[in-house]
């Protein structure tokens, strides 16, 4: 990726952080700081990685996302709407009643692949679709975006078992892992250390980085897969709340909506972020 | 336990067989289940088609939505009591939420599994899944219908849930004269006194029973209601209509499956005496899945009976 391309995405991100804020602002409360700590991951994905085609989304051979974190749907639908799959009108639709963009992704929504929100359900629908592309022999991949929370659910790891069995290198897993869920810290709800050893153990090619950093991100999206022959799990550590100040790294930021005065100073602070990337060039 | 025979599971899985060579986009996914869901044929002719789970159904399920997804047609295979249980949200919202084209088959329903107790009784499937949107819910009769249902779903796309039982069963229809019509009842019996109906492998007791019955002057409409949902509203009114009394009889608890349905259609648009007949709420004790009918007054003779003293209170025939 050209220097260019790069500061282009980053400016890309801060955006779309303040389309998501005014979002649920306007919609009246969504899962905040998720949104926040994902966004840098699925801006790498859908403006760099993705094979797909918004004027074609159900072609056979796309790449497929699963956002098995759902209730970062907030994030989901700008970069949705960024990328072309409906109206970035519709954004401003989100929390009214009989919109199509619920609280969480629904099939509803062009692009969406799977309604997701009930935690531990994605990695196992990736392993169909990574299943199925290899049977089919065709080169289209899956991608899998989980919580860092989400991994206490034990269906995960019954995925995780099958994708590296069925040799899956057509799969890839993303762990946002921002250390932080509704209760307070993942490591005091339930520990999940030591959490790339875990994923190693059970099969996985492991790359462990910055899950805010686009540039180490798209990089990483380039090498794909990490190892032939395996699943890949990208453990990206990422900062809930990014971004913006008084969110970072709260919990209780995990859902809830700014009030007027935040949001204006959430956005002053995001173009600030803009400015300062524009200047340095 | 004695030898399964040939029941509704092979031949359900025959017919899937059959269907998976002419289409190679039809999928089996199974948790470690090929023995006793009759799959280990179909695992060594089609393995391209086969996808071993392990012991994960929550994921057997992910992992056919996901091939769904990709426009394969699933078929989830594995013991009733599992896949009414375990993988229940994977049901509703990666299958039946998502509108994917895969059928969740559970084998060995009911209490076929005997002696080996509560935790191997699915006897609240029915109501389970006929509550969620978007799922139907099949409950083949006998194993020649078992066969046709599996050739259904082959050739139709959308959510379901498919209930057998273990054990060959007493054929319900005549040889050659199976039938199954999606959302359709059959009608097996006329008579005028009660509708019994019934679905499953509590069916042919039914039979007996009506034929029981009637040499004792009583005369027993029978309807197969193989589709509980979409239940067959039409069938079930006209019976009601013509008898005046129904009795419902299935192998689920008595409340929430075949009889609640049926309930909750009368009770609404044409309310008539009933007697809803199935398993009490309770775990049962030990014991082959033969006798635990016999215990809860599910065989032939305790549906006779109970339809007798029905129709008595009734003040209808059949009054001892
Ligand atoms: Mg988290």
């Amino acid at each position: 990726m050209t220097q260019d391309e790069l500061l282009h995405l980053k400016l890309l991100a801060i955006e779309l952080r303040k389309k998501l804020l005014t979002m649920i602002v306007s919609g009246g409360g969504g899962h905040t700081g998720g949104s926040l700590s994902c966004i840098d991951i699925l801006v790498s994905l859908y403006f760099h990685a993705l094979r797909i085609d918004p004027v074609d989304p159900e072609s056979p051979g796309r790449d497929r996302f699963v956002m098995s974190k759902g209730h970062s749907a907030e994030a989901l639908f700008c970069v949705l709407a960024e990328a072309g799959f409906f109206p970035e009108a519709e954004l401003a639709s989100y929390g009214s009643f009989g919109s199509r963009l619920y609280g969480h992704p629904t099939m509803g929504v062009p692009g969406v692949e799977m309604p997701t929100g009930a935690l531990g359900h994605g990695l196992s629908i990736g392993v169909g679709m990574a299943l199925a592309a290899q049977r089919d022999g065709v080169a289209n991949r899956c991608f899998v975006l989980m919580g860092d929370g989400e991994l206490a659910e034990g269906s995960v790891w019954e995925a995780a078992m099958a994708a590296s069995h069925y040799r899956l290198d057509n799969l890839v897993g993303i762990v946002d892992n921002n250390g932080l869920q509704i209760s307070g810290k993942t490591g005091d709800v339930m520990g999940l250390s030591p959490l790339a050893e875990r994923w190693s153990a059970f099969g996985w090619a492991v790359e462990e980085l910055d899950g805010n950093d686009i540039g180490g991100l798209a990089s990483a999206l380039d090498r794909l897969p990490a190892r032939t022959g395996a699943p890949t799990l990208i453990l990206a550590h990422t900062i809930k709340g990014k971004g913006v100040s008084f969110m970072e790294n709260q919990a209780s930021w995990h859902h809830g909506a700014p009030t007027a005065q935040q949001l204006g100073q959430a956005l002053r602070e995001l173009e600030a972020a803009a400015a300062g990337l524009r200047a340095a060039v | 336990m004695s030898a399964p025979g040939f029941g509704s599971r092979q031949a359900f899985a025959r017919g899937l067989l059959d269907e998976a060579r002419a289409n190679p986009s039809i999928y089996v996914v199974t948790s470690d289940a090929r023995g006793s869901a009759s799959l280990g044929e179909f695992a060594r002719a089609l393995p391209r088609q086969f996808v071993e789970a392990g012991i994960a159904e929550q994921d057997a399920v992910g992992i056919g939505a996901g091939l769904a997804r990709s426009g394969k047609r699933v078929f989830v295979v594995g013991p009733a009591c599992f896949y009414s249980a375990r993988c229940v949200e994977q049901v509703k919202n990666d299958v039946a939420y998502a509108g994917l084209d895969v059928k969740i088959v559970g084998v060995s329903g009911g209490v076929s599994y005997g002696a080996l107790g509560g935790t191997h009784h699915s006897l609240n499937d029915v109501a389970l899944y006929r509550t969620v949107p978007n799922l139907s819910v099949i409950v083949p009769s006998d194993s020649a219908q078992a066969e046709l249902v599996a050739r259904h779903l082959s050739r139709s796309s959308g959510p379901a849930y498919v209930r057998m039982g273990r054990f060959q069963i007493p054929d319900s229809y005549a040889p050659g004269e199976a039938s199954f019509a999606f959302g359709k009842a059959g009608l097996l019996r006329d008579g005028t006194d009660c509708a019994i109906l019934s679905c499953g492998e509590a069916l042919h007791r039914a039979l007996s029973a009506a034929a029981e019955l009637s040499s004792r002057g009583v005369s027993c409409a029978v309807l197969d209601l193989p589709t509980i949902k979409p239940l067959d509203e039409e069938a079930v009114l006209r019976a009601a209509r013509l008898c005046g009394a129904v009795v419902t009889v299935e192998e689920h608890y008595a409340r929430g499956g075949l009889g609640g349905a049926v309930a909750e259609l009368l009770a609404e648009r044409l309310p008539t005496p009933m007697r809803i007949l199935g398993f009490p709420d309770s775990y049962l004790p030990s014991g082959s899945s033969d006798e635990l009918f016999s215990h809860c007054g599910l065989d032939a003779e305790g549906i006779a009976k109970s339809v007798a003293a029905f129709l008595a209170s009734l003040d209808k025939a059949g009054a001892p």
